[in-house]
């Protein structure tokens, strides 16, 4: 279901759980479809003794996939004309995400959404927007 | 960077919303698809970052006459000078943001190509990494007509240590 305008007002916001206790299986499954297979998301031998971390990570285009996620949900199938986002934290496995969009804008047909996702800390680890066409 | 082919598949767009844990039937099921909006199976909003599969030279995989950095018998297969710096990610730094604009939704069918190129670089001191460098590059994909369907901006950072936790 895609929105309308009509129903739509600033500071509307819509939140979406888009995982608990992320499993490693699912960075990997990550690394297999998107073709990123930096060992510091997946190998954790390396990660701890050559790169320098407690343990892998999320790629953060996993995070942006699933808040992407949360983003189709609210506006609907292809309505998204642009979508950014800035990684500002990093995400391991174990953490529990929400995503949140937040109306800033609707105008001629299209809804600006301010986009976050913060860890199970309150940490934010993405922030960013969304555009999409919404129905007039 | 360049993708000279890149095709987009329903089994790839399946594994890809799997990978992000999207349920969302319009990328598995071509029956519920055509009863959407779109009108069929379309690629999830950040979908073609995984062009990297079509790009023959991308460092981020394993090459077969080559060595790779990632464990084996080792923690990494390639050593190191050791005063080549953190960078970060182990492997050409970390990604900091990502952003998309569509022109139309791909879908399977299409055949895209993509072609980078280099943005604005830009340095900043961090508290909790040290100096940081980002670089920024502009990714078109064009589909099969040459027309413009998405135009990506990514940005990467590299940091002068480990990202203290």
């Amino acid at each position: 279901m895609a929105l309308a305008a009509k129903d739509l007002n600033v500071g509307d916001t819509y939140t979406e759980c888009l995982v608990e206790d992320l499993k490693r299986t699912q960075i990997v499954m990550y690394a297999g479809s998107s073709g990123d297979y930096n060992p510091v998301h997946t190998d954790e031998k390396f990660t701890k003794e050559v790169a320098g971390y407690p343990s892998v990570f999320a790629h953060g285009m996993l995070t942006m996939g699933m808040t992407g996620r949360m983003v189709t949900n609210y506006v609907g199938d292809g309505r998204v004309t642009k979508y950014g986002d800035r990684f500002t934290s990093q995400v391991w496995p174990g953490d529990t995400l929400n995503a949140t969009a937040t109306v800033d804008d609707v105008t001629d047909g299209v809804v600006t959404l301010s986009v976050e996702t913060t860890n199970q800390d309150g940490v934010v680890v993405l922030s960013g927007y969304a555009n999409a066409r919404v129905d007039t | 960077m360049a993708v000279n082919k890149f095709p987009v598949e329903g089994s790839h767009i399946m594994m890809f919303a799997r990978s992000i844990a999207d349920d969302n039937q319009i990328y598995y099921d071509e029956g519920y698809a055509a009863t959407t909006e779109p009108g069929r199976v379309i690629a999830p909003p950040t979908f073609a970052q995984s062009s990297a599969q079509f790009d023959p030279d991308y460092f981020l995989r394993p090459k077969m006459d080559e060595d790779w950095f990632g464990s084996g018998k080792e923690a990494t297969g390639i050593k190191r000078e050791a005063s080549s710096g953190g960078g970060g990610g182990g492997g050409g730094g970390l990604h900091a943001e990502q952003h998309f604009e569509y022109h139309r939704h791909v879908g399977p069918g299409d055949v895209l190509t993509a072609e980078v190129k280099p943005g604005k670089t830009w340095e900043k001191e961090g508290k909790r990494s040290g100096k940081l460098v980002f670089s920024e590059t502009i990714t078109e994909y064009r589909d099969q007509n040459g027309e413009l369907v998405i135009t990506a901006r990514g940005v990467g950072v590299r940091t002068e240590r480990p990202v203290d936790q």
